[in-house]
């Protein structure tokens, strides 16, 4: 296992040997350890049941851990965190702008008050003339846009993404990881990015865990130490190719152990 | 454009050929109009017997209407309270599906005999048969809410009242609405149930009794009339919620929306 030290700040938050069991006895996570640092990429990488969806819904705060604590900088306030699930999960009834103003009508703001943010929020994922569009009006990658925008219109200092392209074509999720990366690298948040993708979670992150199941448990954590901004040309470049042998390695061995 | 224009043509082509068939039978075999009316008699009987059928078709509405009023009001609050407290699901609803699985023409002379008020007892009778699509259609939509939804209202600290506003009763709607239609049509037979149940003791004055009346004096042209009557009215109330659930899920919803593949 390789351990990064990330530490020119204290860190954003740590997680400190956390244990998850469900109620029917799946041992879910396992003694997991980390660090995240401020404005940080990191990837948590695995296969199926390691436990990686459940550490993210865990740091949002939706579930109770059964031990172990998760500590803050700065405890987190209502719209500290945005998160993007593996489905749009968008309000069918509502239109676009409607879906996006939800967070913010849950903290009680005015529409009329907030209209400078949603159209700032809608013209950051380029939806600023689908305002009134319903979800059903939209493609899959457009309905992530406005999820994605959604999570944002808050300002978070943390996004939590759960395979967010996971069930889109590979052209949008390529376009789509690299207005990610953009919007990233223009804003302050830090990104925790769940994914089973050994070649996304390189391309995007400064950082990968790689998570084993049964129980789930973090077995490598890995720097990927390419430069910003990253674009198409990366994807192709020797760089990206070596560090991708790597986690996939590290991945294999995950599975084999 | 084609198969709209089918939709129309095909059924009447066959309403044609039923009423055609229907007086050809009645003329060929001579059948008396007190065994079987041909339908040029019931329709005559429909405008000759319009002054005393219309104020008896109004009474009967005013019951369905009233009726599936508060059994909107009844079965979309107390599913909502059930939304809010598993509590009093798990406490009321077994007496709910009691008052729905009981055949309500059982329990109708029971309520006429313990209420005196005779409108106030047909009311109950078509409220009991109204209720229960609403409250256990309402039920299941306030509970079938997407659970990342759910997640994400908690994630940005949604009080209880938020989330009912906001995600529950609109994911609810579309059930509701069903609920609704099937509520229409159900308030009508309670209404007319209710009516025949109270028969000559009650007021007396809806379309059932109507029907049972013309029964007594072997006016079968004017049973004819009535129950067409009812039909009519039937389709009516089923047309005008199919329309009101459009109006409410045309542009959202999988049901209301038209494709073109």
């Amino acid at each position: 296992m390789t351990n990064l030290n990330h530490a020119d700040a204290p860190p954003l938050l740590r997680l400190s040997q956390i244990n998850k069991t469900f109620s029917n006895g799946t041992v879910a996570l396992a003694d997991m350890n980390a660090a995240v640092g401020r404005h940080e990429f990191l990837s948590l990488l695995g296969p199926s049941g390691c436990g990686k969806s459940t550490a993210l819904r865990l740091i949002a705060g939706l579930g109770q851990t059964s031990s172990g604590s998760i500590d803050w900088a700065e405890p987190p306030g209502k719209g500290d965190i945005g998160f993007v699930f593996q489905e749009p999960t968008l309000m069918p009834w509502a239109t676009v702008i409607d879906n996006v103003f939800l967070p913010l009508r849950l903290q009680h703001a005015s529409r009329r008050a907030e209209q400078d943010r949603l159209e700032e929020a809608l013209a950051m994922v380029g939806l600023e003339n689908f305002a009134q569009a319903y979800p059903r009006e939209l493609s899959g990658g457009m309905k992530m846009r406005v999820s994605i925008a959604r999570a944002l219109v808050t300002r978070p200092k943390l996004l939590l993404m759960d395979e967010p392209f996971a069930a889109l074509d590979e052209i949008t999720r390529f376009k789509l990881n690299n207005d990610l990366l953009d919007l990233w690298a223009k804003q302050s948040w830090t990104v925790i990015f769940v994914t089973h993708s050994v070649y996304e979670s390189v391309y995007l992150s400064n950082r990968v865990m790689v998570m084993a199941a049964r129980p789930g448990r973090v077995v490598a954590d890995m720097a990927i130490d390419a430069p910003y901004p990253r674009s198409d040309a990366f994807r192709t470049s020797t760089t990206y190719n070596d560090y991708c042998r790597q986690v996939s390695d590290a991945l294999h061995q995950a599975m084999a152990d | 454009m084609r198969d709209q224009f089918m939709k129309v043509i095909a059924p009447s082509i066959i309403a044609v050929l039923v009423i055609g068939g229907w007086e050809l039978l009645v003329r060929i075999n001579e059948i008396p109009h007190y065994i079987l009316p041909g339908p040029g008699l019931v329709l005559e009987s429909l405008i000759n017997d319009w002054a005393s059928l219309f104020p008896s078709l109004l009474i009967t509405l005013q019951i369905t209407f009233l009726a599936l009023a508060i059994a909107v009001v009844g079965g979309a609050g107390l599913a909502i309270l059930f939304s809010l407290s598993k509590l009093v699901e798990w406490s009321l609803f077994p007496y709910a599906v009691i008052l729905q699985v009981t055949p309500v023409v059982a329990i109708a002379p029971l309520i006429i005999i313990y209420v005196d008020n005779t409108l106030i007892a047909l009311l109950i009778v078509a409220w009991i048969v109204a209720f229960f699509p609403i409250l256990s259609n309402t039920t299941l939509g306030l509970n079938s809410a997407d659970h990342n939804l759910r997640n994400l209202f908690e994630l940005y600290g949604a009080s209880r009242w938020q989330e009912l506003r906001f995600l529950r009763l609109p994911a609810a709607l579309p059930y509701f609405l069903g609920g609704l239609k099937i509520a229409g049509g159900l308030a009508l037979i309670g209404a007319v149930v209710a009516e025949y149940v109270a028969g000559t003791a009650g007021t007396g004055t809806g379309l059932a009794y109507r029907i049972l009346e013309a029964g007594y004096r072997l006016q079968i042209p004017k049973m004819f009339a009535s129950l067409i009557l009812l039909a009519f009215t039937g389709i009516a109330i089923f047309l005008l919620f199919s329309y009101i659930s459009h109006l409410f899920l045309h542009k959202w919803h999988e049901s209301a929306i038209k494709r073109e593949n």
